[in-house]
């Protein structure tokens, strides 16, 4: 059994949650502002800005895959420019999955966040203005502080996405090995190869996994309800 | 002095209405603002702390904070202001609450002693009673020795004897560091005890500008003790009728004629009143 385990090839796994890493880190990055000026505005703009930043839940992945492929192609502006200048392709591989994958799964990162940042009661991020903190201090000490269970649902939804991730991933990155083959792309060969064992035991793993850090959240997020958001 | 003369455009009780006022202050002063709510009182307390914007002009001492080409953002205001509910960082302390406003330990710790708090510096805001949120709450807007206090309805979700302590630190406090203060207010126990001027708005305009005694003690009249009050229940006990009038948070019966049985209604607003010529105080 031990040898059994020992002998499967991890490489998909790995890559998988490289991939989930790298873009979880990045999203968290870009959307804590977005998710600020978002949860702030009243601008007639927000409207479409949650609109375009929700796309990703209700799009086909193909046609997200088609469209970031078709952007970042050689024959796209930003694909030749990185090409000619930088000599590296943004299709085919593991920055083309990255890349994807942010676009992806924004809507996840930025959704709880948002949620998060409105649920602060305002008179509390006004007296932080009013002790003459500015908005990065206020978010950073105050705010973030406040939302703890909102942040952490935001990684890991973010996170657990980015696993799950097929249709954009094969759209854009293929299937190489130890490049762009991530676990959910591995799974989709081995049953077009018929190789039913292999498929089983890679999907248990994912089913696991999933039901792991899924569970992880909301057993975090009870206990902070049941003892306020002060522990 | 601090003088402000601003219009604001407000979605008010009764629809759209003009909040428009021009008055001073001068230093040191504790000046209430009163009158029904939806007159604009807490819209002006934001415009001054700069969380509103406004038309017109504020002037604190030689300082401009707003006129047509100046807007002095919030955070450079220093200014000092309570929230009626508090809103008190709940990651931090109530010493982090106060230190995160201002580094000064040694202000954090004579506040913190004024106000009765050293005991509970390390606890967590979600701890604290009522009360002593808004101690905390009123510390913390001192901390950077304000040139202008804001307060907003700072008791009124206080029971009335937390409300009387808290009363007596404000006084304290407003002792202590001579902080020109404005505090919006609707009791008139407690403008009388802590202001010494009286603002009252109404639909956005100053109706009334004058010293508490002369704004809120009616000198007019028949001289006699007289209370607002509520017909709660009438009841009718063999003969007569009594009815159960609300005045404050007291409850009284007051026993009426016939005639005055069949005008009343349960409900009804009414004048209670005694022509003792020797009140009793105990």
């Amino acid at each position: 059994m031990m040898e059994f385990f020992a002998s499967l090839d991890y490489t998909p796994f790995i890559l998988s949650f490289k991939l989930a890493g790298l873009t979880t880190l990045i999203l968290f990055v870009i959307s804590l502002p977005l998710a600020w000026f978002l949860s702030q505005t009243r601008s007639k703009a927000k409207p479409i800005l949650e609109a375009v930043t929700a796309l990703p839940i209700v799009l086909p992945p193909s046609v997200l895959g088609f469209y970031i492929l078709v952007s970042l192609s050689h024959n796209s502006p930003l694909g030749a420019f990185f090409e000619n200048v930088f000599g590296v392709s943004l299709v085919f591989n593991f920055t083309s999955l990255v890349i994807a994958s942010c676009f992806y799964s924004l809507p996840f990162m930025v959704q709880p966040l948002q949620g998060g940042f409105e649920s602060i009661n305002k008179n509390m991020i006004e007296a932080s203005y009013i002790a003459g903190k500015s908005q990065v201090q206020t978010v950073l000490q105050v705010v973030l502080p406040n939302m703890k269970p909102a942040v952490l649902t935001a990684i890991i939804i973010t996170f657990a996405h980015t696993v799950g991730e097929f249709g954009v991933v094969l759209m854009v990155g293929g299937s190489i090995e130890s490049e762009t083959k991530v676990a959910s792309v591995a799974i989709y060969e081995m049953v077009e190869m018929m190789d039913y064992k292999g498929a089983h035991i890679y999907s248990a793993l994912m089913v696991l996994m999933s039901f792991i850090i899924l569970l992880a959240v909301y057993t975090f997020n009870s206990s902070k309800r049941i003892g306020g958001f002060s522990k | 002095m601090i003088s402000i003369d601003i219009k604001k455009k407000l979605h008010g009780a009764k629809g759209l209405m003009d909040l428009d006022v021009n008055f001073e202050i001068e230093d040191g002063q504790f000046l209430a603002l009163s009158g029904l709510s939806g007159s604009g009182k807490t819209t002006l307390l934001r415009i001054f702390a700069g969380l509103e914007e406004s038309s017109g002009t504020i002037k604190v001492g030689e300082e401009i904070w707003q006129d047509k080409e100046t807007m002095l953002r919030v955070q450079e205001r220093g200014i000092g202001f309570v929230f009626q509910e508090y809103a008190l960082f709940e990651n931090m302390s109530v010493e982090k609450n106060l230190l995160y406003v201002n580094k000064d330990k040694k202000l954090a710790q004579k506040l913190l002693e004024l106000t009765d708090l050293t005991e509970l510096k390390k606890r967590k805001p979600s701890t604290l009673s009522g009360g002593q949120k808004q101690r905390v709450s009123l510390c913390r807007a001192m901390m950077n020795r304000p040139k202008l206090l804001l307060m907003d309805e700072p008791l009124s979700a206080l029971d009335p004897a937390m409300r009387r302590k808290l009363q007596n630190e404000i006084l304290a406090l407003h002792k202590e560091f001579g902080t020109t203060t404005i505090m919006v207010s609707h009791d008139p126990a407690e403008i009388y005890k802590l202001a010494q001027r009286v603002i009252v708005l109404e639909n956005g305009k100053i109706i009334s500008d004058a010293q508490p005694q002369d704004a809120l003690i009616q000198r007019t009249g028949s001289q006699k003790f007289s209370f607002e009050g509520e017909v709660i229940d009438i009841v009718q006990v063999d003969v007569i009728w009594i009815a159960i009038i609300a005045i404050g948070q007291q409850l009284v019966e007051v026993v009426l004629s016939a005639g005055e049985r069949k005008e009343m209604s349960v409900g009804q607003k009414v004048k209670v009143g005694t022509k003792a010529f020797l009140p009793i105080i105990g």
